[in-house]
């Protein structure tokens, strides 16, 4: 069989072999004939995948670095040093221990008049304007604050850190660029500026505005706390009203429900809820909630009411993988000691099933936690600078936030969008992994 | 008194309710000798009280709350002078906002007129009235249910029977709440549709060429008649989710593929998880990404290549938009990656080891076994997870609204900027609505083709699924 085998080999190599006896070529000769291109295929199939995987993570990585380039900027703030004269004529406060002088003292004329001792020779109403403009129109509120908290200060000179506007913001950012932003500033502010760098009064410190300040139409006074609040009152109406009813609806299913249409046509409603697109959901909440019921728009308790029928779904099917995951053998050990169906239930059952149950709730709410389409139908897309104190109150959530910072047209926007979307996505990743920490450590193999 | 302080007295009032039933049971169990012969465990007593207690009052209040304000509206309507009464319904709307705005104290009473004033102040009344009302009936209620279960709790009661069957119905109550959502998404779409093509016909609707909803302000304007034809919407959609899908399943498949039969254990736990986050971004997120960053390269490389040698060489040029389905289309791909990997990784572990081992056993290569016999074998599988991701595709809405163009334009070309049909939902419904406007009514219309499409696609693949995992069962 060798000998022949070699042969055969050797003639087909031989070119000068006539074509009869090119037909004896046995199988093992056809199969060693095609073996070097169908290792090649071999390769290349499998490097296909390795391509498509290396291209799936590579988007994971662009996307992210993406983001964090862009909005890691966001959490410093450029702040101008300014010399303030707090003089009482000028602040038009005679008496310090009445807080209603204090409260609508002319703060602003005061770093208006330490920005003029600054540029003396700022002379024209127009430069005046410009000057101006370099600090925030927020720095007057901030300097307030600082006023109503302590003030004995009035009649002195103190040096402030006063927040500068978003324009100067991005430009001192942009300085180690190739080409720095000007934006809307002209020839004469950015020297002004050059000055107060030379004199080393600019300085970007940590912005705690971003994480204290609800939505602003200027960049620099804008904040993500409203949003973050609205976010954590929705998921706390998402999260009570999903995980009841989603474990209640899991154990009828998976414990009581008998074997019948009924239970069927619930199994199809819930199967098809779950691939329903989230803008759907939206749909529902405007013209079911607010058309028929008369709810209040862009409230908390209605974008949590729509994101938990929006979840039901998920938690649903998840809770009954981890009940029918408890062995028979505990409910009918449970069953002979003498229990009722619902003890067996609540005290045997629905404990082994918790964790796959808290798993799947959370990856629900995780969700739930980045979805935009349904709140936006609900009229969660407001404009509210307070921050809500409660279910009740006009707000936004987080994503949408994003959504709306995204299409404003301020460079310095871009950057504090990015930053949203870094701790939104903190959020949803930690989330995640507590979800898979939990499936880890408290799942048992039966 | 406020609802969420009446909540928690009611609140309050349950786990009393739930200790003075367990009490009585206790007390009455004392006579006929102890605890164990009661019928059953104090539990259930104490359980039984708050159901009595809890029920009928909750019901009430959230009935109440649920139709108290429509029913105001309409007291206060009916107090409105005649001629106010017979005003059209625009009219009215805007009138009861106003009345609305004054009762909330977010705009002033003075200057309206006095039948508005009076409205205003008529309508505070009937709020607070209604308001005392209510925690003064549910409060009862929730006594008088307290004392029923006092008066009827006794050692021979079935305690335990009564509470287990509450308990049962609660939970298909709560069963129920999947089928009253899809029965709440079929009539939310549904009428307003009806309205909507009492306005303009199916057959414009479903067949026309030309979509610009913007209606006429007044009716003697020139050339905003609004048109309604949402071929270009579904041409827009198509194509974005074409594009998507070009990109999304082979990407995913054979990623699936490898990290099933390819890779190592180590390097699957590794990329699994990976993958995971990728599928856990918001479509917000991608949606940001797309517009601020893919979009411009496309665009910047476009305007690159159409300025090169060598397309001036061909006499060719070509602009890119920065709307380009391109973009939206190249994102959404990357975003349903991951779902299409992670269903047929699903069942191309599905596929019984037996079949590869008899592939491999004849002699056949890693990668002949997987396209001549894992796949045909899982095939319905990835066809239906395939089906899926298209469902997702079409109805993908923040990646679209932050990438994709607004205006309705039928072209095949995925450098032009196109729209979709939740692009058109979202455009038309936030902000300001005018309300019962053909241009409102259309989202409905569009909402509900939406609904029908992703419909059949997921039943048509679960159904495939269903089929396919009895197959090896």
């Amino acid at each position: 069989m060798n000998t022949i085998e070699i042969e055969c080999a050797d003639e087909s190599t031989n070119q000068s072999k006539n074509e009869s006896d090119m037909k004896k070529v046995n199988t093992i000769e056809l199969v060693n004939k095609n073996l070097k291109k169908r290792y090649r295929a071999e390769r290349r199939f499998k490097a296909y995948g390795l391509v498509s995987i290396c291209f799936a993570l590579l988007c994971l990585v662009v996307l992210f670095t993406d983001i964090i380039s862009k909005g890691h900027t966001a959490f410093f703030q450029t702040y101008i040093q300014l010399e303030l004269d707090l003089d009482e004529r000028v602040l038009d406060i005679n008496d310090i221990r009445n807080k209603k002088q204090l409260a609508s003292a002319n703060y602003q004329g005061v770093i208006r008049q330490s920005l003029r001792t600054l540029f003396p020779d700022v002379k024209a109403r127009r430069d005046k304007r410009k000057l101006y403009s370099l600090v925030s129109s927020g720095a007057s509120y901030q300097l307030a604050d600082q006023i109503k908290a302590q003030p004995t200060l009035v009649g002195t000179t103190i040096s402030v850190f006063v927040l500068a506007d978003d324009d100067v913001d991005t430009w001192f950012k942009s300085l180690d660029d190739a080409k720095p932003f000007t934006g809307r500033m002209s020839e004469k502010q950015l020297a002004w500026l050059e000055k107060l760098m030379s004199s080393e009064s600019l300085e970007k410190k940590f912005n705690t505005t971003f994480f204290s300040n609800g939505d602003s139409r200027e960049p620099e006074l804008a904040g993500i706390k409203g949003a973050m609040v609205g976010s954590l009152f929705t998921i706390l109406v998402t999260f009570l009203l999903s995980f009841t009813v989603g474990i209640s609806t899991a154990i009828y299913l998976e414990e009581y429900a008998p074997k019948n249409l009924f239970t069927d046509f619930i199994e199809v409603n819930i199967n098809n809820l779950a691939a329903v697109p989230s803008i759907i959901f939206g749909l529902l909440g405007l013209a079911i909630l607010i058309g028929m019921f008369g709810m209040q728009r862009s409230i908390p308790l209605l974008g949590g009411l729509v994101l938990s029928l929006m979840t039901l779904p998920t938690i649903i099917i998840s809770s009954r993988a981890a009940i029918k995951s408890v062995p028979p053998s505990i409910r009918q050990a449970a069953l002979g000691m003498g229990a009722s169906k619902m003890q067996v239930i609540l005290h045997h059952v629905l404990p082994l099933a918790m964790p796959g149950m808290l798993t799947g709730t959370i990856i629900g709410l995780a969700q739930a936690l980045g979805e935009t389409a349904p709140l936006l139908m609900i009229g969660m897309v407001a404009f509210v600078v307070d921050v809500p104190g409660a279910f009740t109150d006009p707000s936004t959530a987080l994503p949408v936030q994003i959504f709306l910072w995204a299409d404003s047209p301020e460079r310095a926007f871009v950057e504090r969008t990015s930053a949203a979307i870094m701790v939104l996505l903190v959020f949803l990743i930690s989330m995640n992994t507590v979800a898979v920490f939990l499936r880890k450590r408290l799942e048992r193999r039966w | 008194m406020s609802t969420s302080v009446l909540l928690i007295v009611i609140a309050v009032l349950f786990v009393f309710s739930y200790w003075s039933g367990r009490g009585k049971a206790i007390t009455s169990a004392q006579s006929i000798g102890g605890v164990q012969k009661l019928n059953s465990l104090p539990f259930y007593y104490g359980m039984l009280a708050v159901f009595w207690c809890a029920i009928p009052c909750l019901v009430l209040v959230s009935l109440w709350l649920i139709f108290d304000e429509s029913i105001i509206q309409q007291l206060v309507v009916s107090q409105l002078p005649k001629d106010i009464i017979q005003m059209p319904q625009g009219e009215m709307t805007l009138l009861l906002n106003m009345v609305n705005n004054i009762a909330s104290g977010i705009s002033t009473a003075s200057g309206q007129p006095v039948y508005i004033q009076d409205a205003a102040n008529y309508l505070l009344s009937l709020r607070k009235s209604s308001h005392l009302a209510m925690s003064v009936i549910a409060l009862s209620l929730a006594v008088c249910g307290l004392a029923i279960a006092w008066v009827k709790i006794n050692p021979e009661l079935r305690a335990r029977k009564h509470v287990e069957s509450v308990f049962k119905f609660l939970l298909l109550l709560c069963s129920c709440i999947a089928i009253l959502t899809t029965v709440g998404i079929v009539l939310s779409v549904v009428f307003e549709s009806i309205q909507f093509f009492n306005k303009v016909p199916v057959t414009e609707f479903l067949f026309g060429l030309h979509w610009s909803p913007q209606g006429a302000i007044r009716a003697d304007q020139v050339g905003s008649s609004g048109s309604f034809g949402a071929i270009p919407l579904f041409a827009g959609t198509l194509l974005i989710s074409a594009i998507a899908m070009i990109v999304a399943v082979p990407t995913g498949l054979m990623s699936a593929i490898y990290l099933s039969e390819y890779a190592s254990k180590q390097v699957r736990s590794w990329v699994k998880p990976l993958l995971e986050i990728l599928a856990g971004i918001p479509t917000v997120v991608y949606g940001f990404f797309a517009a601020l960053t893919v979009a411009p390269i496309i665009r910047d490389t476009g305007d690159w290549l159409s300025g090169s040698w060598a397309f001036e060489l061909m006499g060719m040029s070509f602009q890119v938009s920065s709307e380009s389905a391109l973009a939206a289309g190249l994102v959404m791909g990357i975003m349903i990656i991951p779902f299409i990997s992670s269903l047929a990784d699903d069942v191309i572990n599905a596929v019984p080891q037996s079949l590869r081992d008899g592939s491999l056993g004849l002699g056949s290569t890693h990668s002949e076994t997987i396209r001549q016999v894992v796949i045909p074998a899982a095939l319905p599988g990835i066809v239906s997870g395939i089906l899926l991701a298209v469902s997702r595709a079409i109805g993908e809405t923040m990646i679209v609204v932050m990438a994709a163009g607004l205006a309705a334009k039928l072209t095949a070309n995925p450098l032009e900027s196109v729209t979709t049909v939740t692009v058109q939902i979202v455009t038309m419904l936030v902000g300001d609505q005018e309300f019962d406007s053909a241009k409102t009514l259309s989202a409905f219309a569009l909402g509900l083709m939406l609904f029908i499409v992703t419909l059949t696609l997921n039943v048509y693949a679960l159904h495939v699924v269903k089929k396919y995992r009895e197959q090896y069962e």
